[in-house]
């Protein structure tokens, strides 16, 4: 690949007050430069891939009337940052595909009745051995488990317990992981050293030591489900999303903007929410959507030692898991929960794509 | 700097009696009675159960064992599991397989991690980051005690390419096989945060500069593009060591890698606190250094960062 | 389940047509059998120090069994034979003559007398020792005073020594089936080197059997066990191979891996895992065989809706609602077999249609009319769901457990689900404790071939393993006139009265017999599995191609 593809996403690095640009701005300004005459080597690949930045970086200030950029910067009054990105979202396919499967996968999870053919836990539907891992036939498009019961109602049925954990769970680490590795990041010194050696002891715990005490307190043996899972899963599982922001902190804490934002007297606080937090969102959410998939398998690790969800409580996890011992036989059982939990983690790691995208200014396309 | 060292030294002390305080209780927590473990399914006569309560103190109260477990710590004597084995020796006959184990696993998503995340990032939405995409999705969905036995039985008894299960010794050869499955859920991590970093980096004003300044581009990449891209992923590696370590009981179960993870399991299970404790305090040590190592490493990456 | 006797995960034996199939694998290749040569054979990491008195799990039990021979041993059949005894005698059962063959030697050159055995039992016995064998030795007279809580007492007034090669136990009350007991590993005899240090002893264990530990650290911990022959065994189990390695494995299916690539000789039991290519992956190189095992469910009678008459409808209920044919052949592939009673088809005695034995038949329609009787006498509970207890830590147990469970839903219309416990002490530790909320899984693996040892520990009041909670005192009194019977013929008749009733209380409700699924590589011929189902190790030989 020629040398000017890689840094043709960026049409907005030009400008020095990113943030302060309106997504309306930037696009006029981008298909300004694409037509002016210096543009005229470059390709314009669909809008995802133009041209060669490097040369009109210089011909596109000085084809572009100073008066126009000016006009720009004061028209616009600042928007924020959160409604900027949001306006950089909804124009994206990736986030548009992203945000259809994860409405899907959402609505299967709360009318999981308006899929199935029949309700997989009700008396009348019955798991017989007589199907034991037979194959798809009308009305099972999906052939039977090893215990003769309807995969695919199954799989709707397994949604919810599985979403839940997964999405809960991501969302209570990346919560607490994030505050805690924040303030360790930006404060250092002792606040540094306590959370971060505080969060050493949690990771180092084994999850399955953890798991094991927590699920015998009285209030969680007789109420487990989704929800004492999910609050095992971020007792143990915030250190990891903690560390790496704090990383991340570490290494925004000393960029240029940081330090004349410092200089300019905004507040700690303002600038480790406005500034910090942003740019250093991006492992953060590259390592939460991934987890998001870990967790939903975590579970079936958890419920497969018994100490996850109960065993009458469908989750995809825990079917996988049931049909690893036929995989060579049967393989099936295993590939369609698996592809449910696949499609669910890859619509997040877009949406988080997309988001950390929207985010960074640095990284818009046009 | 040496100071921070220090510093970051002393810190392990209070962090050594935090966990392993808070390990013990938790097991002094298990459900269940110890006894009922040791004695199995027919059961103790009252006699054995009282001679067994008494060697291994299960009376006491937890702070009783606790402390006189510590106090024989500090003396160097970690004492006896259920077995009836030193400690110590269980430990030191388990580690080394499960740090080659680790080892393997850390340099395996270390390196493809990182070309393939670099490569992904460079060339971001192209064929080979869609690919890697489903790669990593692959990884990610199927839990590891399924993709462990599919790779075992295809690459080890099928294909007969490695050994299927690990020998008494577990060399390094024989655990290359067992390393990459434990590394793959980590590799996948490492793969997307190296790329997310990249795509990032890749747009930044320095790497133009660079490039402006006639460079060519293999030193853009490496000096500019993937040093800078590597901070999150080297907080990642060395939370991992720690990680892999620790989290190693599927996988060595499955190839039987005579490792720490099972010795680990098996104490939980029988609720063997001086064992559980004793793993964990070493787990904490490495967990603790390799932080501390890559605490370094970040002022090594961007000198922007310093420690006093 | 690591620890527990009764998931014993053990092997068997087709002999006959072995060694053709052996043949056929090796192509035009001569084979013939190397004497010499060592075999190899899957364990688990022994969970104690190799002490015959302390090693009641699978683990070391397989080992020990090895190395420690005692007064007699079983044949296939699971008949008593002589082995360092002489003679065994006793006119009332109750005081018995013991002989053993003189000039017997330990593999560390030790003479084999009246004493070794008698040091051994007193040490097994005494409760400061803390044996876990230690209740087999509870009909020896005086065992109660040192067994007791806090004795320091370790000599039992009924063991006398008479000669160096005579001894005379006495015991508590007359006991028909004594002889058949001394076969198990506890009542070996151990060296007197083995009472200075137990702990040293415990890691290189020296015996008298077919085989002896290869050599001081022969126990790599973890990773494998190396035992060679005993060139000065004389008894009936004279090894035909030069030695066993035991390779310790942590997962019953990675073994499996390792025979299906040759690496590994004999297996003990083809795991859950692999249930479904077994036959396929290894064409005949498997038998399957009954043994001293079985599955059950046991339903606690301290629970509401298991009480009395009404329970007692109930449970027959459950038992008939179980299609136990169907389970283990969808389910377990034919490596179990439906049980019709509370034995074990390997053990003199046992008879497939005993009385009551129809409460173990599929009959989906007197299940519901059963249950209706039920309901006239006491309305069934819905709000206390009916649970079957497993623990996770084993695996394998869930499988069936859900099958179980969906067959009573599908069949008697009422909620049953699977309950997992994440251990086997918690599991243990509530049913000890008779606070079980549900049924819970169970089962018995003998120690000894009798009817006795499958009833006695298990459904007699206050014994360690009645999870059920069962308390009939005219089954207990049989059960007695059984031990106490001067013949065994007269014994077994009345243990299979016994085993009538708990077929019409179903105190728990009877499943399957465990059979030894034994498989083996291409290596090896004659493996052959025992009454107890673990391979006959001593049989195996090795072919060389």
């Amino acid at each position: 690949m020629p040398e000017n593809n890689f840094e043709n996403n960026d049409a907005t690095g030009r400008d020095p007050n990113p943030e302060a640009r309106s997504h309306e701005a930037a696009v006029r300004e981008v298909r300004e430069t694409a037509d002016t005459p210096a543009g005229s080597h470059q390709k314009d690949l669909g809008g995802l891939s133009t041209g060669i930045m490097m040369e009109h970086f210089v011909a596109d200030v000085a084809r572009t009337p100073v008066t126009a950029t000016d006009s720009r910067s004061a028209e616009g009054a600042p928007v924020s940052l959160w409604r900027d990105a949001w306006r950089q979202l909804r124009k994206k396919p990736t986030f548009i595909i992203a945000a259809l499967l994860i409405v899907l996968v959402i609505v299967v999870a709360l009318f999981p009745q308006l899929f199935w053919t029949q309700d997989p836990s009700a008396a009348t539907s019955q798991c017989l051995l007589e199907n034991s891992n037979g194959k798809a036939s009308p009305g099972h498009p999906m052939g039977f488990t090893a215990q003769g019961c309807d995969v695919y109602s199954r799989v709707i049925a397994g949604t919810r317990a599985s979403l839940m954990v997964g999405l809960f769970t991501t969302i209570g680490v990346v919560v607490i992981g994030g505050i805690i590795g924040a303030l360790a990041g930006y404060f250092g010194g002792w606040i540094d050293g306590l959370l971060a050696r505080l969060g050493d002891i949690f990771f180092a715990l084994p999850l399955i030591l953890g798991a094991l005490v927590v699920m015998q307190l009285p209030y969680f043996k007789a109420h487990r489900g989704v929800w004492t899972l999910v609050l095992v899963l971020v007792l143990f599982g915030w250190p990891q999303i903690a560390r790496i922001m704090r990383g991340a902190v570490v290494e925004v804490r000393n960029a240029d903007y940081v330090v004349s934002a410092r200089s300019l007297g905004v507040s700690s606080l303002g600038i480790l929410i406005r500034h910090i937090i942003p740019n250093a969102m991006a492992p953060v959410i590259v390592i939460a959507t991934i987890s998001l998939g870990t967790f939903i398998v975590a579970e079936s690790t958890l419920s497969y030692l018994g100490i996850g969800l109960p065993p009458s409580m469908m989750s995809w996890g825990n079917d996988i898991s049931d049909a690893k011992d036929a995989f060579r036989s049967n393989p099936m059982p295993v590939f369609w929960p698996g592809l449910a939990l696949s499609l669910t983690v890859l619509s997040f790691i877009m949406l988080g794509d997309a988001l950390r995208d929207a985010l960074d200014p640095k990284a818009r396309k046009k | 700097m040496a100071w921070y060292l220090v510093k970051r030294l002393l810190q392990l002390i209070p962090v050594f009696f935090g966990a392993t305080l808070l390990v013990y209780f938790l097991v002094f927590m298990t459900p269940g009675d110890p006894l009922a473990a040791l004695c199995g399914d027919k059961g103790c006569t009252p006699g054995v159960a009282a001679a067994l309560t008494e060697q291994y103190h299960l009376n006491d109260p937890f702070f009783v064992q606790y402390f006189s477990y510590i106090g024989g710590l500090l003396t160097g004597d970690l004492g006896v599991n259920f077995s009836g084995r030193e400690i110590s020796e269980v430990l030191a006959g388990a580690f080394p397989a499960t740090a080659r184990l680790a080892i393997i696993a850390l340099i395996f998503e270390a390196i493809f991690g990182i070309t393939f995340g670099l490569y992904a990032g460079l060339k971001k939405g192209g064929w080979f980051d869609s690919t890697v995409l489903v790669l990593s999705l692959i990884v990610i969905a199927v839990p590891i005690f399924v993709l462990g036995f599919v790779m075992q039985y295809f690459v080890g008894v099928k294909w007969g390419l490695a050994k299927p299960t690990v020998s008494g010794a577990a060399d390094w050869s024989d655990l290359i096989l067992p390393g990459i499955v434990l590394g793959l859920v980590s590799f996948a991590q490492v793969l997307r945060l190296t790329r997310t970093a990249v795509a990032e980096n890749a747009s930044a004003d320095y790497v133009r500069t660079a490039t402006a300044k006639g460079l060519t581009r293999g030193r853009v990449v490496r000096v500019h593009i993937l040093r800078n891209s590597m901070i999150p992923v080297a907080t990642f590696l060395g939370m991992d060591l720690g990680a892999l370590m620790g989290g190693a009981i599927v996988t060595e179960g499955i190839f039987n890698v005579p490792g720490i993870g099972n010795q680990l399991y098996k104490a939980l299970t029988l609720g063997d606190a001086p064992m559980v404790v004793s793993v964990v305090s070493v787990m904490v040590i490495i967990f603790c250094v390799a932080n501390l190592l890559v605490d370094l490493l970040y002022a090594w990456l961007d000198p922007r960062i310093r420690y006093a | 389940m690591r620890y527990s006797r009764i998931s014993k995960t053990l092997g068997v034996a087709a002999v006959a047509t072995l060694s053709l199939t052996a043949c056929s694998g090796g192509g035009d290749s001569k084979e013939s059998s190397d004497g010499n040569a060592v075999i190899t054979a899957d364990s688990v990491e022994p969970q104690n120090p190799l002490v015959p008195t302390n090693t009641t799990e699978t683990g070391g039990g397989v080992v020990i069994q090895q190395i420690f021979n005692g007064l007699v041993t079983y044949d296939t059949e699971g008949k008593t034979q002589n082995d360092l005894a002489e003679s065994i005698e006793s006119k009332d059962k109750q005081t018995w003559t013991i002989k053993i063959k003189p000039d017997m030697k330990f593999t560390n050159g030790e003479k084999i007398t009246a004493q070794s055995f008698v040091d051994s039992w007193n040490y097994g016995a005494a409760a400061k020792n803390a044996q876990g064998t230690a209740s087999f030795f509870e009909p020896i007279e005086g065992y109660e005073t040192v067994s007791a809580e806090g004795s320091t007492e370790d000599k039992m007034s009924g063991l006398k020594v008479v000669d160096d090669t005579t001894l005379t136990v006495k015991l508590t009350s007359p006991q028909s089936d004594f002889e058949q007991r001394l076969g198990y590993t506890a009542f070996s005899p151990m060296p007197s080197s083995a009472f200075k240090d137990m702990k040293a002893f415990g890691e290189n264990p020296v015996g008298y059997g077919p085989y002896k530990m290869a050599k001081e650290g022969a126990w790599q911990h973890n990773s494998a066990i190396d035992l060679v022959k005993n060139e000065d065994y004389k008894g009936p189990e004279a090894a035909k191979n030069g030695g066993i390695t035991f390779k310790l494995y942590q997962n019953p299916d990675t073994a499996y891996q390792d025979l299906i690539s040759n690496n590994l000789d004999v297996l003990q039991q083809v795991p859950t895992g692999a249930l479904g290519n077994y036959k396929s992956d290894l064409g005949d190189r498997f038998s399957d065989k009954p043994y001293a095992g079985i599955q059950t469910i046991a339903v606690p009678e301290y629970q509401n809706n298991w009480k009395g008459e009404a329970g007692k409808l109930r449970r027959q209920a459950l038992s008939m609602a179980i299609d136990r044919e169907e389970i283990t052949k969808v389910i377990f592939n034919e490596t179990r077999s439906p049980a019709t009673d509370f034995t074990a088809p390997t053990i003199e005695g046992y008879e497939k249609d005993l009385k009551n034995s129809e409460n173990t038949k599929f009959d989906k329609e007197k299940a519901k009319k059963l249950w209706a009787e039920a309901e006239k006498l006491q309305p069934y509970n819905k709000s206390e769901k009916l649970t079957i207890a497993y623990n996770a830590d084993a695996g394998g147990h869930k499988k069936w457990v859900d099958a179980v469970s969906n067959q009573i839903k599908n069949n008697l219309g009422i909620e049953v689900e699977g309950k997992s416990y994440s251990t086997f002490k918690e599991l243990r530790t509530d049913a000890k404790a008779g606070k079980l909320t549900g049924a819970t899984r169970s089962g018995w693996q003998a120690d000894y071939p009798s009817m006795y040892n499958f009833m006695g520990p298990t459904f007699t009041k206050g014994a360690s393993s009645n999870d059920s909670r069962y308390d009939n005192p005219e089954f207990e009194k049989t059960l007695n006139d059984g031990l106490e019977a001067k013949s065994a013929e007269d014994g077994v008749k009345k243990f299979q009265e016994a085993d009538s009733m708990l077929l019409n209380d179903l105190p728990s409700i009877p499943l399957w017999y465990n059979q030894a699924n034994t498989a083996w590589s291409e290596n090896v011929s004659g493996v052959g599995t025992g009454w107890d189902g673990v391979p006959e190790y001593y049989k195996v030989e090795k072919t060389a191609n």
